[in-house]
């Protein structure tokens, strides 16, 4: 698929959700990998772990509705589903470690050409480090999409050849979705599967990474 | 019948945390707010226990509970997995001050850590943060291929836990996510002070839906 725009947040979001298997049990951590919840196929019976003990997840809860002891990673209140289940958190992180979880889609500072993943802490020595589940969920899941812009705000690129930022995990990532291509990250390095209003020859000008050309595109 | 002490006058938070001695430490469950025994919380600020290291899962949010005790001055180190949230601003302020230490621990380390506390497991090999700085200076060792790193218990003091109601006997059952650290947390202190929404007679429990059974909880106060 080659589009000439690049990929809004919501279209990256309707992306991922596409790439999730029926019957798949998904964690989407916090922030923007969260918006993947709302394009996923109600009849495609994808299970949604809370890493706070619950399998099953619903939507955000109503307004006027909220129900404090029922709250997200993100700790706003959420909804359960009709077979939902509730876990305390040794469990719940057992689940991760054990690779039972099929997906989690995490929002990354840096990606290396490894797939090492950079997401915790940007290493600035006023910043105060936290780190939550993403070291867990990031060495845990069977397979790790992480979901952000291929470039930062001053231009640089974050699909890296290696990370400067400290690592949540090492050669753990195995998908990237960015507004401007999904990149595939496995042993024979980094290949373009998608592009959106950017080619491959440009992306390839513009990223250090060595890029291999996708067999079915672009 | 039990050893579970029931603490039911007005006053009962006070007098269940009582005995917390300086230089304790202190597991209080809670993700955020749910599950946080806020008044088991007041009670010990209340009480005065200073020089603490308190383990959770974040570091405090707003002025209340945690960040109340944080803001008196009382907490000496937090292990935790997120302190910075929108609303820490407490913990921010003394972090930058370098009046709180911080040991920060990866979620699921920092649950099967109280885990294997109140297991008898001396230690475990875990693939968390392989690689990472927050595994820095720890032991290393391949299994089958893989490369785990050496994590050790962390035991409590006391363990402060919201639960949702208790019988008679000390059994504890959670409500929705509320039920996070604390079921962990119950087997990893030496003692284990509850506070319930409610308290029923024995028998009241179905035995088949306990989640923390009694034998792990010292003193329930009914909220």
């Amino acid at each position: 698929m080659t589009l000439s725009t690049p990929l809004t947040k919501q279209e990256m979001a309707a992306l991922v959700a596409r790439d999730i298997e029926p019957g798949s049990f998904v964690n989407l951590g916090i922030g923007q990998p969260t918006m993947v919840a709302d394009f996923l196929d109600p009849a495609a019976g994808v299970v949604l772990h809370t890493e706070n003990g619950m399998l099953n997840m619903g939507p955000a809860a109503p307004e006027g509705e909220e129900d404090w002891d029922l709250t997200n990673a993100g700790k706003e209140p959420v909804t359960e589903l009709p077979g939902a289940a509730y876990f305390h958190h040794a469990d719940s992180f057992a689940m991760m470690r054990g690779g039972h979880l099929d997906v989690c889609v995490l929002g990354a500072f840096q990606v290396s050409a490894a797939g090492d993943l950079a997401n915790w802490h940007t290493g600035a020595v006023d910043a105060i480090p936290a780190v939550g589940g993403a070291m867990d969920l990031a060495i845990g899941a069977k397979s790790v999409f992480v979901m952000m812009s291929l470039f930062a705000k001053d231009g640089t690129p974050k699909l890296v050849p290696s990370c400067s930022y400290p690592l949540t995990g090492v050669g753990c990532v195995d998908r990237v979705y960015t507004e401007h291509a999904v990149f595939e990250i496995g042993p024979e390095g980094v290949v373009v599967r998608e592009t959106f209003g950017t080619s491959y020859d440009e992306l390839a000008e513009r990223l250090e990474v060595p890029l291999i050309r996708g067999a079915s595109g672009p | 019948m039990t050893k579970t002490r029931f603490y039911d006058s007005d006053t009962g938070a006070d007098e269940a945390v009582a005995d917390v001695a300086d230089g304790s430490t202190v597991l209080i469950g809670g993700f955020g707010l749910a599950g946080m025994p806020i008044e088991l919380i007041d009670a010990l600020i209340r009480q005065g226990a200073s020089g603490l290291t308190v383990v959770n899962n974040n570091a405090g949010n707003g002025d209340t509970g945690l960040a109340a005790l944080l803001a008196k001055g009382r907490v000496r180190k937090v292990i935790c997995s997120f302190p910075r949230q929108k609303d820490s601003w407490v913990f921010d302020g003394l972090y930058r001050e370098g009046k709180v230490e911080l040991e920060l621990v990866p979620q699921g380390n920092l649950a099967e850590r109280m885990r294997a506390a109140g297991a008898g497991i001396g230690a475990f090999f875990c693939p968390t943060g392989v690689g990472t700085p927050l595994a820095e200076g720890k032991e290393t060792r391949e299994i089958d291929g893989r490369t785990y790193v050496l994590e050790y218990p962390i035991r409590g003091d006391v363990a402060l836990v919201g639960a949702h109601r208790a019988d008679r006997m000390g059994n504890l059952v959670y409500r929705k996510t509320a039920r996070n650290f604390g079921p962990v947390m119950a087997t990893a202190a030496t003692t284990v002070i509850a506070q319930v929404r409610e308290v029923v007679d024995v028998g009241g429990l179905d035995p088949e839906a306990v989640v923390t059974p009694s034998i792990y909880v010292d003193r329930v106060v009914a909220v």
